[in-house]
């Protein structure tokens, strides 16, 4: 089979017999784990970026009108393609308002979220916990991320080039996308991020199913990979018909087809310079067939994250194992066919509606089973409530939260109420906020000591979970309410119409609860870079884990392992009946 | 890959001049079939009955799937199902807009 | 360096019964599948929701008979890769070299007809703007060329430079030839179905 892979650390095989310069070994790199960092790191960058168009969001939102405090003025100057605020007075414009949403969502979802669960976790993590010696295409794991960079570098260009940024939302409809400014790099800036994840999903696809270590079947594999795994078809399969979309917005823009510009579109009082014929609704089709498989390929990952860090704290094997790979995997499947109840308003008629009505429904029905295996897997767990834990934990009722607010939207009868309201940034925040980027957090405090052979501190840990937790439900939990009252998204001033007004208070109320969680934050980052040089040091296995990245070195060498893993058990054998050991790793050969 | 023995080659060889033929042969069918202008509903399912037999013949033999592994039928299958969602999926919403004889020219307004 | 660490890259996996490559391409086709058939999707949305929408054999559309040329051409050029590799299979480095480049020249052909095509086009001043049915046209048949360009690029790095992995381990360059035969094929196969839609109905 494969010959071992026997390096010291840091000594890299190259054709000439020596390190490899700086530029191969940090920037250019196909090592799996180096590139895993690369993603995880941009990625971190661009979610503190994406936080930040927020935060000045909530100052116009909670005070209308009022000028933006100490930076009202910069976000004014001529070295922006547009300006943000008001020259005269700071006050966040609505057209920067606009620009501050879409590019919210977008560097959000296309280059915070996906590039550090996937990009980052899934490619640190697969290969090792499937005893591989790096993935099965390492030059191509490169590309994807040199695609990725530039992909995130052009979309945050766009604010500081003429027109500024994308203003259109991260859904970009037609027509008013087709007529608006910023939006052709928007659509360039999505051609290299897709680019980047078909090119990743491949990777992972094949590395799963050809790379795995020798008795490592698929029942045995950490729920993790299976996520993972799942999300690498949701990527490759569902973000194409995106890329074929953004090309023909791109024609409708530069080159004046219509594909998507209606007949007889006034502008402004103008006829609109397009021959017409094309169908708003086509855009909408194409961008969320794949836009609802991409939610899916937001939480899978980081429900995997979260079980592994259950299982391990718990110490006890997680409950239904079996049924949440089933799960995951039928979850997968109904993704690609739930895509029209974003689309109940637009007149599909009943028979259609009902479908995607029920199919959204069914859909339901592997997370609750997804989530319910997690809540039970910590019956009689001898629970360790560390940083990570606390993350993982937490997420479940947040997710369940999540999950249960989006029923409402799901029927349609109810969704007439509900779409397009505060309520479904309730609902879909509860589940990225809270849901996914706790289990990044979790993750972070588990494989940090994988990563840099050294702890993160506890203490802080603690103190950046708490107040996490608590301003996370401050911020998204009255915005269940101003949807319910019909507060509409994207609102730049609530208090012009009679519902904003009934809610206005709220908005403070959130807008402060989303300041002190960035405060919250310093905490974590402070003990992310503190521990890099004085965190406590530990060898492969600080957690007692028994998935295999736990028996690599800690961090672990060019091609992992010192000799090529054999695994003989399933992934969470702990506290094994019978016996008095704590733990069994799966690379550890049965005892007589 | 296997390893191919030379006759083995040589016969896929032949298999493979044999479909070229084919193709060739489809294509002028295809071609011909279209100069007869038949109503659009049967011009389409025809047009695409002998370019599903065309690209089939490419698929199976030219790209081996006739004798590919497990694996790679299971991935084309679950494509299939995404492909036939994707196509049907948004013509099926908005079957109310759709006019079945729509490529008659009408002489109308549309025409450019 | 690492394509020797990484298992399966030439030999095929003992369950799967495919090296790496093969089944990433087939991966990388079944994307690509989605992403014509969201094209193909838009094009029947467009047309079957559409007042009128012509015929591409109608005056002043589409040369259906450099079309059907191209088909030919697209089709040789299949065939001339298939060889190609079954030249390889025979240990004959030249001729698959040969064929290779037979098959780079067929697609230069499939282009330069193409040029002739866009051109007399735009020569009447027809562009993509003019309406739906040259949008649809000119996006799906520029979208495929833009895929002819790319396999033309690995074809000429395989038939060059790419050829110095004979030496050293002919069966590794062998399926990469296979692999970017599989890749030419599909692109012959998105060929197969748009030359009828979009000229001859």
């Amino acid at each position: 089979m494969s010959a071992a892979a026997a390096h010291a650390p840091h000594d890299h095989a190259s054709p000439h017999g020596h390190a490899p310069s700086f530029w191969r070994h940090y920037v250019f790199s196909v090592d799996h784990k180096v590139i895993g960092v690369q993603y995880a790191i941009t990625g971190l960058i661009f979610l503190f970026v994406g936080f930040c168009l927020m935060m000045v969001m909530r100052w116009q939102l909670a005070y209308p009108g009022q000028p933006v405090p100490l930076i009202g003025k910069l976000l004014a100057s001529d070295w922006l393609g547009a300006a943000i605020t008001d020259k005269q007075t700071g006050v966040l414009l609505p057209e920067g308002y606009n620009a501050f949403g879409a590019m919210h969502g977008t560097i959000m979802v296309f280059m915070a979220i996906v590039p550090l669960v996937v990009g980052g976790f899934g490619n640190f993590v697969v290969p090792l916990q499937i005893g591989a010696p790096d993935m099965a295409f390492p030059r191509l794991n490169m590309l994807s991320y040199w695609c990725y960079l530039p992909g995130g570098l052009l979309m945050s260009a766009s604010f500081f080039l003429p027109g500024g940024a994308a203003q259109s939302g991260w859904t970009s409809y037609a027509p008013l996308a087709v007529i608006s400014p910023g939006q052709t790099v928007w659509l360039f800036s999505m051609v290299l991020l897709i680019t980047s994840s078909l090119l990743g999903s491949i990777n992972f696809i094949v590395t799963i199913v050809q790379l795995r270590a020798r008795g490592l079947t698929f029942m045995r594999l950490p729920f993790f990979v299976w996520a993972q795994f799942v999300t690498g078809f949701l990527l490759l399969l569902a973000f194409p018909p995106l890329e074929a979309a953004a090309v023909m917005q791109l024609m409708d823009r530069l080159a004046g087809t219509s594909f998507f510009m209606p007949e007889g579109l006034v502008i402004s009082g103008k006829l609109a310079e397009w021959t017409g014929g094309g169908s708003p609704l086509l855009w909408q089709h194409l961008f969320w067939f794949l836009a609802h498989p991409e939610v899916y390929v937001l939480i899978l990952p980081a429900m995997g994250i979260v079980a592994e860090v259950i299982a391990n704290n718990t110490r006890k094997p997680l409950w239904g194992y079996r049924s949440m790979v089933y799960s995951a995997i039928f979850l997968g499947f109904m993704s690609f066919v739930v895509w029209a109840h974003h689309m109940f308003m637009t007149g599909m008629g009943t028979k259609l509606s009902a479908f995607f009505q029920t199919t959204t429904m069914i859909i339901s029905i592997p997370s609750v089973i997804i989530l319910t295996a997690l809540v039970i897997s910590l019956w009689g767990g001898s629970i360790r409530f560390n940083a990570p834990m606390l993350f993982a934990t937490a997420f479940l009722p947040m997710f369940a939260i999540g999950g249960l607010t989006g029923l409402p939207l799901a029927l349609t009868t109810s969704d007439i109420h509900l779409h397009d309201t505060y309520y479904v940034i309730g609902h879909f925040h509860y589940v990225v906020a809270p849901g996914t980027i706790f289990g990044i957090f979790a993750g972070i405090y588990y494989w940090y000591p994988k990563v840099t052979g050294r702890m993160m501190n506890e203490t802080l840990g603690k103190i950046h979970f708490w107040p996490t937790f608590l301003c996370m439900n401050g911020i998204f939990l009255p915005m269940l309410f101003q949807g319910l009252v019909g507060l509409s998204r994207r609102t730049y001033d609530a208090t012009v119409y009679e519902a904003g007004q009934l809610v206005q208070g709220m908005h403070v109320g959130i807008s402060w609860a989303a300041w002190t969680l960035a405060v919250a934050q310093i905490p974590f980052i402070i003990n992310f870079f503190i521990s890099l040089r004085s965190g406590r040091k530990v060898a492969e296995n600080p957690w007692e884990a028994t998935t295999l990245e736990w028996a690599a070195p800690s961090p672990p060498p060019h091609g992992n392992f010192v000799t090529e893993p054999v695994v003989y058990r399933d992934p969470y054998d702990y506290s094994p009946p019978g016996r008095s050991i704590d733990f069994l790793p799966q690379n550890k050969p049965q005892e007589a | 890959m296997s390893v191919h023995s030379a006759d083995e080659v040589k016969r896929h060889v032949r298999t493979y001049l044999m479909v070229f033929a084919a193709l060739a042969i489809l294509t002028v069918i295809t071609v011909a079939i279209s100069t007869v202008h038949l109503p659009s509903h049967r011009a389409i399912a025809l047009a695409l009955v002998v370019a599903v037999i065309k690209a089939a013949l490419v698929a199976l033999f030219f790209m081996h799937l006739a004798s590919e592994r497990r694996i790679i039928y299971a991935t084309l299958a679950l494509c299939a199902v995404f492909l036939a969602a994707l196509l049907f999926g948004p013509i099926l919403t908005e079957h109310e807009f759709i006019h079945w004889a729509n490529t008659q020219p009408r002489g109308g307004a549309h025409v450019s | 360096m690492s394509a020797d660490a990484i298992p399966y890259t030439v030999k095929p996996h003992p369950v799967t019964g495919v090296p790496n490559p093969k089944f990433g391409i087939w991966l990388f086709l079944a994307s690509e599948v989605m992403l014509f058939g969201a094209l193909f999707s838009s094009y029947v949305l467009l047309r079957v929701t559409a007042d009128s929408w012509p015929h591409g054999y109608d005056a002043g559309r589409l040369n259906w008979k450099l079309a059907a040329l191209n088909t030919i051409v697209l089709i040789t050029s299949s065939v001339t890769m298939v060889m190609a590799w079954a030249s390889l299979m025979l240990h004959d480095l030249r001729k698959g070299r040969i064929y290779l480049l037979l098959t780079f020249l067929l697609a230069g052909v499939f282009l330069v007809v193409k040029y002739f095509e866009y051109g007399a086009k735009f020569e009447h001043h027809i562009y993509p703007a003019t309406d739906p049915f040259f949008a649809v046209y000119f996006t799906l048949t520029g979208l495929h060329g833009l895929h002819v360009v790319g396999g033309m690029i690995a074809i000429g790095y395989l038939m060059g430079p790419g050829a110095r992995l004979w030496r050293t381990d002919p069966e590794h360059y062998a399926n990469r030839v296979e692999c970017t035969g599989l890749y030419w094929h599909f692109v012959d196969l998105v060929w197969i179905f748009l030359f009828p839609m979009l000229y001859l109905i």
